[in-house]
């Protein structure tokens, strides 16, 4: 089992901490609340010497992405974070690393989307990159966002992905919360994620051309090996968190479980919120429900086999959406019917949506879930229509 | 200046061509002239950052390309940007010993709207954190690529598809041509230079001086387009000296905050030699004409004076 | 164009093309309307025509004189307006 030493690190700390250790070339970032910690610390460590890169303080997100667009194209290990608005603001530009290949790293602390402005977290950013063909990952306390992190390098730049990843950590409750966690020792990391090789590199002795124009003759046959680039990284990313897991002693896969043992009903959630759903998890299961909890760790590329297995033996499954897709419900919820259909005609799948704009989701309101989805499910099997519903949402109205 | 050196000019340029024919510019293209100056003038030497625009068009349909150095096209707002992370990505890789230095330039293209207009704001940031880049502009006035939409960079009188001659008062572009090459100045930056591809050696001894400063630099070249324009295919080279010889695109270089006409001319052509051969200015009356000139000739006076020319 | 025949198969990661320059197996000549003729009497060889073309497409031969490469010449006329000497004058292409 791995050294290391136990500290206590806020997320975004622990984030610095995997690009130090990655030894990132290039960092190129725009401060947002709530990623401003992790840049903030990134400069400390480039100002000190203890991190030999450059850090670029573009003037916006769109060139930050861009920046690291050909920092990658030339070779360098880079890395840059945003959240909410300034994902948006870079969105035109995450499409470009996944179609060119380029190994780009970043982290997201989740934020919501104006109007009306928030700052705090909730996942309408995450759901807005769905399509953008980068290996998308949650993390849930601050030790899996530094390891998640370190994979992400390694995953990435394996000659076999050479996809950008990006790595998912909550805004605030992540970024802005002091938990312990292990730090590995740096030589161990190292040696985890050694220097790579693109195939292709930005170099006149070498001339190649990057981002030419494909016309209609050309243009479906670029998106269908982009698409099977990307499917094909699914067994990769598993070998590389197995790996991480021989090393570090943390294990990591596309779909992780909680008291799953019998279950016939079980929550499905992402991010930090899991670990409030495990608590919800523990009380129901005391009072003789059979429920679990289900974590999508793994969002891009969507582990459909994975889930499929872990649903087996369920009744209901109680998904958690913490973003509105307006006019079509909650999309996490939206998605998993759309993985299973055809697969599990019996499974009953109720959403609920809650934890917007950083609205703290209560054990309680979890547990509300459970019994509530069960209700819902009656209201189903009767013929009526059931709309998502946004859990402690004021009704009002009597002004 | 050069006027008798101006002939006999195989012996005066390298042969080389570092960008391919088989582009598909359109006939007469002074663009696609200007970038086989540009990358003559470069060697093969550099990494280039193209944005989305007629070069980026005509010279990179899949699966070929006119680029005979290492070549990037992303999109079409953030070339600086995009070139900001390469320059940064080389100096670190040599600094920790990854790769050798090979004195390797880093060079933008943009179009005038790429530039002017929705590139600005990466332009300003890369010229205001003092990376090592030669950013050159080729100016042909307005969106051609999309159909000859007009751009800030776009001339006072100058019809354009979104600025059209309409029935009731209306002559094209009402607002006057956004002086980027001094927006460029004003980032203090080392050099900054105007050039035209009918002044070819005035043009690759530019380049090859911006490509050589430490820091920012920035080229911007008058690019004839004949689609554009509605002038004739052949004319291109005369329009581009017209341009220059009426006051309307003037030659200078801005060293370290010195300015220098590379063509001083104390008597400017009238511009209407200028206009009267290009269809977008076809509908201008005499009123207008003269209100063109008034402008062309104070600005060229408050140049002179920048110039230290009496 | 080129490259029609290419399968999702063929392509290279991120669609790179390695093969710098390749370009030049397109035809552009046969858009041209007009080409160039010369009447090299009058040549001076300054090369004012070579410098001037867009498409890069003229080229000294052993004698010093310039000849347009009808591969490439699209036929802007840019030669035969820049020529001092008028040694060279655009004809109608006819169709063979």
């Amino acid at each position: 089992m791995t050294k290391g030493k136990i500290v206590g690190l806020e997320g975004s700390f622990a984030v610095a901490e995997a690009v130090r250790m990655a030894n990132a070339d290039v960092i190129a970032a725009y401060p947002i609340t709530p990623q401003t910690h992790i840049v903030e610390r990134l400069s400390e460590m480039v100002a000190d010497g203890d991190l030999d890169a450059d850090f670029i303080c573009v003037e916006s997100e769109h060139s930050a992405m861009s920046a690291c667009v050909g920092a990658s194209a030339a070779g360098a290990r880079v890395f840059t974070c945003s959240a909410g608005q300034g994902l948006e603001l870079m969105h035109e530009v995450l499409y470009i690393p996944s179609s060119m290949r380029l190994p780009v790293v970043a982290v997201a602390a989740n934020r919501a989307l104006s109007a009306p402005l928030s700052v705090w977290c909730d996942h309408s950013d995450v759901m807005a990159l769905r399509d953008i063909s980068w290996i998308q990952m949650f993390a849930e306390n601050n030790q899996q966002a530094f390891d998640l992190t370190t994979c992400a390098y390694r995953i990435a730049e394996d000659k076999d992905v050479l996809f950008p990843t990006m790595v998912h950590i909550d805004g605030f409750y992540l970024s802005h919360v002091i938990e312990d966690m292990v730090l590995p020792e740096e030589e161990e990391v190292a040696g985890f994620i050694p220097d790579y090789e693109h195939p292709f590199v930005l170099d006149p002795d070498k001339p190649v051309s990057m981002g030419c124009y494909g016309p209609p003759f050309i243009y479906p046959e670029t998106k269908k090996a982009q698409d099977v680039a990307f499917d094909n990284t699914r067994p990769k990313i598993q070998e590389i968190w197995d790996e991480f897991g021989e090393i570090f002693g943390r294990h990591y896969s596309p779909v992780e479980s909680y008291k799953m043992d019998g279950a016939r009903i079980a929550l499905l959630t992402m991010g930090s919120c899991s670990e409030t759903a495990m608590l919800a998890v523990d009380e129901l299961r005391e009072a003789g429900i059979d429920v679990g909890l289900i974590r999508l760790r793994l969002w891009r590329p969507f582990p459909f086999k994975e889930l499929r297995e872990a649903v087996k033996q369920l009744d209901l499954l109680v998904v958690l959406d913490r973003a509105i897709s307006f006019g079509m419900g909650g999309p996490v919820c939206s998605e998993l019917k759309s993985a299973l259909y055809n697969k599990r005609e019996d499974l009953k799948i109720v959403g609920f949506i809650a934890g917007l704009g950083g609205r703290d989701i209560q054990i309680s309101e979890f547990k509300y879930m459970v019994t509530q989805a069960q209700e819902k499910v009656k209201a189903i099997e009767r013929g009526e229509e059931v709309e998502t519903e946004i859990i402690g949402v004021r009704e009002g109205g009597g002004r | 200046m050069e006027k008798e050196e101006d002939l006999f000019v195989p012996r005066q340029v390298t042969t080389e061509e570092n960008f391919a024919p088989g582009h598909r510019a359109c006939i007469g293209c002074g663009e696609a002239l200007a970038v086989r100056y540009v990358c003559k003038a470069l060697g093969k030497n550099v990494i280039i950052v193209t944005a989305t625009g007629c070069i980026e068009i005509f010279s990179s349909l899949l699966p070929q390309t006119s680029w005979q150095m290492a070549w990037i096209h992303t999109l079409f707002e953030n070339v600086a940007a995009v070139m900001s992370g390469i320059e940064s990505a080389y100096k670190v890789r040599v600094r920790k010993g990854k790769i050798p230095d090979k004195n390797v330039k880093f060079v933008g293209f943009g179009g005038d709207g790429a530039t002017t207009d929705i590139g600005i704001q990466a332009l300003s940031g890369a010229m205001e954190r003092g990376h090592d880049f030669l950013y050159v502009c080729y100016d042909n006035e307005a969106y051609m690529n999309t159909g000859i939409q007009r751009s800030s960079s776009t001339p006072y009188g100058a019809w354009t598809t979104t600025a059209p001659v309409g029935k009731k008062s209306s002559i094209g572009q009402v607002t006057w041509k956004k002086n980027m090459p001094e927006i460029a100045v004003a980032h203090n930056i080392p050099y900054v230079a105007t050039a035209s591809p009918s002044y070819p050696l005035d043009l690759m001894a530019k380049v090859k001086r911006g490509a050589e400063m430490d820091g920012p630099a920035y080229i911007h070249i008058l690019s004839v387009c004949p689609t554009g324009w509605r002038s004739p295919t052949d004319i291109t080279i005369e329009l581009g000296r017209l341009a220059v010889e009426t006051g309307v695109f003037p030659l200078y270089e801005v060293i370290d905050g010195e300015y220098n006409l590379s063509v001083d001319l104390p008597d400017l052509k009238p511009v209407t030699e200028y206009l009267k051969k290009q269809g977008r200015f076809k509908h201008l009356n005499d009123d207008t004409i003269a209100t063109i000139q008034t402008r062309v000739e104070e600005d060229y006076v408050k140049l002179r004076e920048k110039a230290g020319v009496k | 164009m080129g490259g029609e025949g290419l399968g999702w198969k063929d392509l290279e990661i991120g669609f790179v093309v390695t093969e710098p320059g390749n370009a030049s197996s397109y035809k552009t000549g046969d858009w041209r309307s007009e080409r160039p003729i010369r009447e090299n009497e009058r040549c001076i060889k300054c090369g004012l025509c070579y410098i001037y073309c867009p498409e890069a497409c003229i080229h000294e031969d052993e004698e010093g004189y310039f000849e347009a490469d009808l591969y490439y010449c699209k036929g802007c006329g840019i030669c035969a307006h820049e020529c001092p000497r008028s040694v060279i004058s655009m004809v109608e292409e006819k169709e063979e």
